[in-house]
């Protein structure tokens, strides 16, 4: 193999669905094969079967869009809050210095260790969970922003200035499309951590909701159902990346090479 | 006329960490006449960007002044047009949305945008690319944006910052006669600041050349050849007499730059 040599579309999707096939099959030969206790780790087998029978007999589906329901309700706030505050710290100094000390303490707040505090305020509703996943989102969005726009190109700045921008259309015209294809990037990378927290907030005092589902199996030692529950995550996870890709790159054609 | 004044203008940059200040352009004096195309030519080091910079507003003299028009220049403005030696189109923008940027940002209405940008792309010879992205473009094809994106928004001066450095020298030669002949229906006030002798010589009406840092202005030798210009004179012998006395001028400055560094 030659560093960075190109390969071909087919060569690569084939590479990429064998490692699913590898994973799958030393998965089975382990739990199949006698291994591995079926206490403890279901096969591949009764997986899909546990997991067909949660959909049509448990009503796993209605869990699943709940879960989506949250992730989507709880990320959109974050987005809408952290996205002009992370523009205007970017782009003003004074703006950065007041935010940015705060924002950086809470960022390493751990978003799973307010969830008691957010029972005792909000109750166990979804306002509870959607808090969990905006508390978890929201500071990382505005950081990774800030640190995106006022890293824009002095050079492209300066040229809009000799073409007479001035403040706002500096702001406006140069800096936000400048940097929206790495903000659309940021979303993208913090709405993969957002399902991380969706699923603690759901661990804990939930009656709905795939972590429900996960923390429910436990009890019964169903490992098949909990497994079913995290793949289920890992193939909604894929679907709304390649959304994302796909709605970047439609959206960005310019920033492509 | 004079539309552009220097006047004792100096940038000293700060010395870093208790380090010692660096005096990148001394006292300096220049006027420029109106539709006059000047070229500052220097070894690297020799202050010619700075004093472009100074100029262009994007940073504050240590002392003197710059008058443009009758106006003294505090800040960046679109009275002062610059092509950086960098590509800086803006990426998101088509060719026809980064010429139209300036008028934009002026407030001129869509139509007359519209036509203005057809007029320089017609010029620049960029006709079929109004709606490909910076980075579809070659090199070239990105600075002939750039120069039209500045000369669009009609500025009273146009500088020009080593704009095909990074070119190779066939299409260098080729920018250098685009220009030259904008210039020579346009009749535009043009500052231009290069490292190399034959490209200074045949673009300009008057040479300026710098000296190593701290950069000071050393000679100032008006160019007499006849316009329009071919690229044919530049193997003619007035030329070379040229080429020959701006290479010694620079020669002595290009030694005492590297010695000093």
């Amino acid at each position: 193999m030659k560093p960075l040599a190109p390969i071909s579309n087919t060569a690569r999707i084939a590479l990429g669905v064998l490692f699913f096939v590898l994973f799958f099959a030393a998965w089975g030969y382990a739990t199949l094969g006698g291994y591995v206790s079926k206490t403890f780790l279901a096969s591949p087998l009764t997986m899909v079967e546990e997991g067909w029978l949660l959909i049509t007999r448990h009503g796993f589906l209605a869990d699943i869009a709940v879960t989506i329901w949250r992730v989507a309700g709880g990320f959109t706030l974050a987005a809408l809050v952290a996205v002009p505050v992370g523009i205007l710290m970017g782009a003003y100094k004074p703006v950065e210095a007041f935010l940015e000390p705060f924002v950086s303490f809470a960022r390493y707040l751990p978003a799973s260790a307010f969830i008691p505090l957010l029972i005792l305020w909000a109750g166990l509703g979804e306002l509870q969970k959607l808090l969990v996943i905006f508390i978890g989102s929201v500071f990382q969005i505005v950081l990774m922003i800030a640190v995106t726009v006022s890293g824009v190109r002095r050079d492209l700045i300066e040229a809009a200035l000799t073409l007479g921008a001035r403040g706002r259309g500096i702001l406006v015209r140069v800096l936000v499309p400048a940097s929206a294809p790495d903000i659309a990037e940021i979303l993208r990378l913090v709405l993969g951590w957002a399902w991380t927290y969706v699923i603690v907030a759901e661990l804990i005092g939930s009656s709905s909701g795939i972590g429900h589902m996960i923390i429910d199996s436990q009890a019964l030692l169903a490992t098949g159902q909990i497994i079913f529950g995290i793949i289920v995550i890992g193939i909604i996870g894929l679907i709304s990346d390649f959304a994302f890709k796909w709605a970047n790159r439609r959206l960005f054609p310019w920033s492509l090479a | 006329m004079s539309e552009l004044v220097i006047e004792n203008l100096s940038r000293i940059f700060p010395g870093r960490r208790r380090g010692a200040a660096t005096r990148a352009l001394e006292p300096t004096n220049l006027a420029i006449a109106v539709n006059d195309f000047v070229t500052i030519v220097g070894p690297s080091g020799c202050g010619k960007s700075t004093l472009l910079r100074l100029i262009a507003g994007l940073d504050r003299p240590t002392t003197g002044r710059i008058v443009l028009s009758g106006t003294p220049v505090a800040a960046p403005g679109p009275d002062r047009g610059m092509v950086f030696q960098s590509y800086t189109l803006f990426p998101w923008l088509t060719v026809a949305d980064n010429i139209a940027f300036g008028l934009r940002e002026k407030g001129v209405p869509a139509q007359r945008r519209r036509q203005v940008v057809r007029e320089w792309i017609e010029r620049i010879g960029l006709a079929g690319f109004a709606a490909h992205y910076p980075k579809e473009l070659s090199g070239g094809m990105q600075q002939r944006t750039a120069i039209a994106r500045a000369l669009a928004n009609e500025p009273a001066i146009l500088l020009l910052d080593e704009p095909f450095g990074a070119l190779d020298n066939q299409t260098r030669a080729l920018m250098q006669e685009l220009l030259l002949g904008i210039w020579e229906r346009e009749r535009k006030t043009v500052l231009f600041v290069t490292h190399d002798i034959e490209e200074a010589i045949f673009l300009a009406s008057r040479v300026v050349v710098m000296t190593a840092r701290p950069g000071r202005i050393k000679a100032d030798i008006r160019i007499e050849l006849p316009h329009p210009r071919h690229y044919t004179i530049k193997t003619g012998h007035e030329f070379s007499a040229l080429k020959a006395r701006l290479t010694e001028e620079i020669r002595g400055e290009a030694i005492l730059a590297a010695a000093s560094q």
